[in-house]
């Protein structure tokens, strides 16, 4: 019984200690990143390397999550008569929840293990060690410049990957299923507000801030040995996934 | 002999500076356990200023972890690091930092960065630290990778070296902001002998230049008893001896003994 206690005890210390280290590291990355000078150039590097490199994977997935959207939308609004209003639902769902939500899992498969596995190796190559000896705070030279781009790429590739799902449901609504033109895009301007779109983006600002922290975090702390690489790897993508859901119900309850 | 009688050893006879002060580095009765294991057990050591100093013990010792408590890279679980009387476990991370400028430092794995080529790599200290303009870090860069002999290697990248030629490119990235203090991790070990003489020549050159403190990790034995004034023999995180080399090299004690003629038969027995 005091065993049980024991060991359930340990395991929650260690977890809250985790937690502890993630939020100190959370905080220590954001600070440097504002202290002047800002390092422009690596992240505008972050930037190219999160964003750029990420936009195809985000047009492929958009358009096709447009064009079922318009399908499926079709399918369902015709039972009641409303076909008309598939605009307005493809829009919504898009901009609200799928174009943040979407484009956050790409950008955590496509470019958040990249940044693990590549600050990973740093660390067990003791490159990271290498900059600390030179008087040069690693946080601030690796970790924050990643974090800024992240911070800018993420909420943008949400704004592309809506763009195009619009023009995927559109392709399909109205090209394939013989939907006006006029009424499609004409519902959607009605429905979708400005908060709608304010929303959404504050939504892939706090996706980009999850995906950015837990990938750098995990590459950071990776364990000796090239297993450890492939282990932090692995617990990036899964924890910053799971995160991004958990926090998409957080914020849309908030938001609503 | 007497610490004031030391000669140069690696250059024969020319008498060596006085040196200012006290040990450049103290290690304080220090302790480390890694994963649970002890790999420092109570270290007391000086490091003697404007000398080289070179480290000796099997592998495994301890060499690299302590050599990695003198620029507090780790932090031990008891004990204390003196740099100059100040104790780096004791110190802020802006402070560590700023006293770590005085330091130039070879990893064992050599620890180049690969996103960058052996130029960048060389110039990455000098960028980051320095306001020099572009044109005297060329220079300063092209001279430190004409001294390890990779003039030609600049654009290359550390995934396309030679084991030696990493080395060396870490050993011109270590010097390239003339440090006081340089910790060297097997600078020697894995290349071809005409290339490690001509490594541990310019090593001593440069310490003729400028005279600075340094500690250097070798396996090179007895080779390396010609290149440096003090020894230090680690076994199991214990310090086993520290003393000048011609002291070392005579010394009766049977593991220090077996360490330099690589014996097989000796207090250490390995199979
Ligand atoms: N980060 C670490 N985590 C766990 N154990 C470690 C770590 N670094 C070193 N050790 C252990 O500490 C001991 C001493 O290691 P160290 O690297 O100092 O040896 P060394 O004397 O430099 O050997 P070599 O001559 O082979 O380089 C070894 O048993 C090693 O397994
Ligand atoms: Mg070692």
């Amino acid at each position: 019984m005091l065993a049980l206690a024991e060991a359930i005890g340990t395991r929650v210390l260690r977890k809250i200690r985790a937690m502890g280290g993630m939020t100190i590291f959370l905080w220590a990355s954001l600070s440097s990143a504002v202290a002047p000078p800002v390092p422009l150039r690596h992240v505008v590097k972050q930037v190219h390397f999160i964003g750029v490199k990420s936009l195809f994977v985000i047009v492929l997935t958009a358009s096709f999550t447009g064009m079922v959207l318009g399908l499926q939308g079709y399918y369902t609004l015709r039972k009641f008569a409303a076909e008309g209003l598939l605009g307005s639902a493809v829009a919504l769902s898009l901009i609200r929840e799928l174009g943040p939500v979407l484009s956050a899992l790409m950008v955590t498969g496509r470019a958040g293990s990249a940044l693990t596995a590549e600050i990973g190796i740093m660390r067990i190559g003791e490159q990271i060690d290498a900059l600390e000896t030179m008087g040069i705070d690693p946080i601030r030279h690796l970790v924050s410049p990643r974090m800024l781009g992240a911070l800018v790429s993420v909420p943008l590739l949400a704004s592309i990957f809506d763009v195009i799902g619009i023009l995927g449901g559109y392709l399909v609504g109205v090209k394939l299923l013989g939907l006006n033109q006029g009424v499609y895009f004409g519902q959607m301007e009605a429905s979708v507000m400005l908060k709608d779109v304010s929303d959404g983006l504050l939504k892939s600002i706090a996706f980009g801030l999850i995906i950015s922290w837990v990938c750098t975090f995990k590459g950071y702390h990776t364990a000796r040995g090239a297993e450890g690489v492939s282990q932090s790897t692995t617990s990036a993508v899964v924890l910053s996934s799971v995160l991004v859901l958990i926090g998409d119900y957080l914020l849309t309850s908030v938001l609503l | 002999m007497t610490e004031n009688d030391w000669v140069c050893r690696p250059c024969g006879l020319e008498k060596l500076p006085e040196p200012q002060g006290g040990p450049a580095i103290r290690l304080v009765d220090l302790v480390k356990a890694l994963d649970g294991k002890k790999v420092l057990d109570g270290i007391d050591l000086d490091i003697p200023r404007q000398r080289i100093t070179a480290v000796i013990g099997l592998s495994g010792a301890g060499k690299s972890v302590m050599l990695k408590h003198m620029i507090g890279l780790e932090r031990p679980d008891a004990g204390r690091v003196l740099v100059d009387g100040v104790d780096l476990t004791r110190l802020s991370r802006p402070e560590l930092y700023r006293i770590r400028r005085r330091f130039g430092m070879l990893f064992q794995g050599g620890a180049l960065f690969d996103s960058l080529d052996v130029f960048e790599n060389v110039a990455f200290p000098l960028r980051e630290k320095t306001a020099l303009g572009e044109a005297e870090i060329r220079e300063r860069v092209h001279m430190r990778l004409a001294q390890v002999g990779l003039e030609g290697a600049g654009e290359k990248f550390p995934d396309e070296l030679s084991g030696g030629m990493v080395r060396r490119a870490a050993l011109a990235r270590a010097m390239v902001m003339d440090p006081e203090i340089l910790l060297l991790d097997e600078p020697t070990t894995g290349l071809d002998p005409i290339i490690r003489n001509s490594i541990l020549s310019l090593i001593c050159h440069m310490y003729h230049q400028h005279c600075f403190t340094m500690v250097m990790i070798s396996h090179d034995i007895p080779d390396i008893f010609c290149w440096s004034h003090h020894v230090v023999v680690l076994h199991d995180g214990k310090v086993v001896l520290s003393a000048p080399a011609e002291e070392v090299f005579r010394s009766s004690d049977p593991f220090v003994r077996q360490l330099i003629h690589g014996d097989i038969a000796g207090p250490v027995h390995l199979m």
